[in-house]
């Protein structure tokens, strides 16, 4: 499906005055697109009428200073939010024309492909094997054994990670270094061959070094997924991503090409939060 | 306004008197509780340890054909008031199992009576002077001795008091134990997984919540009555059987197990649920591949510490019945059964000097089995502990 510039004339969409521009020469196939979507954790809005369209096979940054909603949101694509009790949501978040949020649609489903990887690395208190291999079992992605290494080869191989872990697959996941650990989670997520990444912060609990080669294998794999990552660095942002969304209060103040964003920001507020003066 | 090095450390003085003060006092507490531990310790000791050991007489037994129906007839008179009255049973069921021994004699050791026991262990005693200078002579002669009681660990309860043992008690508590657990660990960690992992957090499943926690620190024997009343009378489990028991205790252990459970599920990071939950498992999936095996150990540490406190009760088995004289080892779930604490508080109630170290080996067993289900409990947790 080829995705036109925005548009605003499905039911679920109102007619405001969202800041909402993108990049006219690039045009890529749609992957969620999100439209009117409220969120709120007991009695305090959390996400305000949120619209998006994202891009698939593209790495889309969400920036914001603190509390503004951004990891919500992200928690909202593969519907992570539902483990907290209080929160309620509305709107439309909408992949391959269904509505992830609607009765019918199974969560499991969902997060099968949608992957996640979260801001500090959490591998499961198992082998390194186990660690890539457990989901896609669970998944009847591989059957017989030898699928099964060659399935956790490719995704350590993808992540990066294969070389430095190949003679230890049998020792725990946790005995890796934390940038290790970080690439194992995202060589589990991509084990079960998801559409969509989504990545909270992946590198804040990072040093340096680490942080660079997750940001190298990002733009390795948006050559077959579609990533969404929270960032609180900017610098990270403008090196990453190709689209960037700027979060504030719960709503998307600008979203646009990460080049025209960070060169040329429309609002007032994106700029002052991009050149450093506030978040 | 400064102060001056003298001024503050004036100041100080009182301060460092305080805590000193405070340091001495609470470790003086501690020395008080190890003191009373000591003590306890030393008096099970010294009163049952004794109990492990009998006096016997080492005689000649003539298998002769009166001694078929009467097995006192088998020994020399003068023996006689020395030698346990077991025998009148015991040799003759020995004949009638082994007739070819009849007509022949050998020279044996045979259990002597709690009396001479007591008095070889310098104990108050009924034995007559002429008694006591016969026993002493063999003494000499080696022909009276202490052994090991293999009666006290290889028999059930008897009005004999040289014949009691605690056998019948062990295996009685083996059995409730069983029952207690097959039933109170399945029920109390689903409970736990259920409220825990499942339940919403709504105003009745945190009354549930506050009525469990209310339930540990209901006293034991309202526990009693209501197996009393609910197995034994309405449902018909037999009286005194490891059955009623077991239920019984079962619905005392169930809080203790929730809890435990609760808590070493609690204890199972979050960020291993979000990591299951972000690859697709479903609720059951995370629970059954991620959490339990983490909270696995202190799931068996805490099911361990209720079942020890289970088998350390005498009061709710007061009124199923299980508090009774039970000469023989149980056969079945559902035949009448002791269960050791019971066993001695039984025999504190017998008259005898002879039961008074009975009671106290008894609790040294019980003392031991107990030590050794808290030590098991804490090596379980030192190995599975954080395996990663």
């Amino acid at each position: 499906m080829n995705s036109q510039a925005p548009v605003m004339n499905q039911q679920h969409a109102p007619d405001v005055g969202q800041p909402y521009t993108r990049n006219e020469q690039a045009c890529h196939d749609l992957s969620i697109r999100v439209r009117d979507l409220n969120l709120w954790y007991g009695k305090s809005q959390a996400l305000k009428g949120l619209n998006i369209d994202l891009f698939q096979k593209n790495v889309t940054a969400l920036i914001g200073p603190s509390g503004c909603g951004k990891s919500t949101f992200l928690r909202c694509l593969n519907r992570m939010n539902d483990l907290i009790p209080s929160v309620h949501i509305e709107g439309l978040v909408e992949m391959d024309g269904q509505d992830v949020n609607a009765g019918k649609m199974d969560e499991v489903a969902l997060r099968r492909r949608v992957g996640m990887v979260f801001q500090k690395p959490n591998p499961f208190p198992k082998s390194i094997y186990e660690n890539i291999a457990y989901a896609p079992r669970m998944h009847d992605l591989v059957s017989r054994k030898a699928d099964q290494d060659e399935l956790v080869e490719k995704a350590l191989r993808d992540a990066g990670l294969w070389n430095e872990v190949k003679d230890k697959l049998q020792e725990p996941g946790t005995s890796l270094s934390g940038g290790q650990q970080q690439r194992l989670c995202i060589a589990r997520a991509i084990a079960v061959q998801p559409d969509v990444i989504l990545m909270d912060e992946p590198t804040s609990a990072l040093d340096p070094i680490s942080t660079a080669t997750i940001e190298d294998l990002m733009d390795k794999l948006k050559e077959q997924f579609t990533i969404v990552t929270v960032t609180h660095n900017m610098q990270q942002a403008a090196r990453v991503a190709d689209y960037t969304a700027f979060f504030h209060l719960g709503e998307i103040i600008e979203y646009n090409d990460t080049k025209v964003m960070f060169s040329t920001p429309a609002q007032k507020k994106t700029e002052d939060y991009i050149s450093g003066r506030y978040g | 306004m400064s102060h001056s090095f003298d001024e503050i450390s004036q100041q100080l003085k009182r301060r460092h008197r305080k805590s000193a003060r405070l340091k001495w006092i609470s470790m003086g507490a501690l020395g008080l509780a190890g003191l009373f531990l000591v003590l306890f310790f030393a008096d099970m000791l010294s009163k049952g340890l004794p109990a492990f050991q009998q006096a016997y007489i080492n005689t000649e037994v003539r298998y002769t054909e009166e001694a078929s129906r009467d097995g006192r007839l088998a020994f020399e008179e003068e023996l006689l008031p020395l030698i346990s009255r077991t025998v009148v049973r015991v040799i003759p069921l020995q004949l009638r199992n082994n007739p070819e021994m009849i007509g022949t004699s050998e020279q044996r050791w045979m259990l002597a009576t709690s009396e001479v026991d007591q008095y070889l262990k310098g104990h108050r005693n009924r034995l007559s002077d002429e008694e006591k200078a016969e026993i002493d002579e063999r003494v000499a002669t080696g022909q009276v001795d202490l052994r090991f009681n293999k009666t006290f660990f290889g028999s059930g309860d008897s009005k004999i008091a040289e014949n009691a043992g605690i056998l019948s008690a062990v295996v009685g508590t083996i059995m409730t134990m069983i029952v207690t657990l097959l039933i109170s660990f399945p029920i109390g960690v689903m409970t736990a997984i259920y409220l825990e992992e499942f339940a919403p957090d709504n105003r009745f499943t945190q009354l549930i919540e506050i009525n469990i926690n209310n339930l540990a620190a209901i006293p034991s024997i309202l526990f009693g009555l209501l197996g009393l009343a609910i197995f034994i009378n309405f449902f018909g489990v037999p009286r005194s059987s490891p059955l009623a028991g077991g239920m019984t205790l079962a619905l005392m252990t169930l809080p203790v197990i929730i809890i435990a459970t609760r808590t070493a599920l609690r204890s199972v990071p979050d960020s291993i649920r979000h990591a299951a939950f972000g690859v697709g498992c479903s609720r059951w999936q995370v629970v059954r591949d991620h959490v339990l095996p983490l909270a696995m150990p202190g799931i068996m540490t805490g099911s361990i510490i209720g079942l020890a406190q289970a088998m350390g009760e005498t009061a709710p088995l007061i009124i199923v019945g299980m508090v009774a004289f039970i000469p023989d080892v149980s056969a079945s779930f559902t035949q009448a059964a002791t269960v050791m604490p019971a066993q001695i508080f039984t025999w504190s109630g017998e008259p005898e000097q002879a039961f008074v170290e009975k009671t106290a080996g008894g609790i040294l067993v019980l003392l031991s089995v107990l030590i050794s289900l808290n030590a098991f409990a804490v090596v379980l947790r030192k190995k599975f502990e954080r395996r990663w």
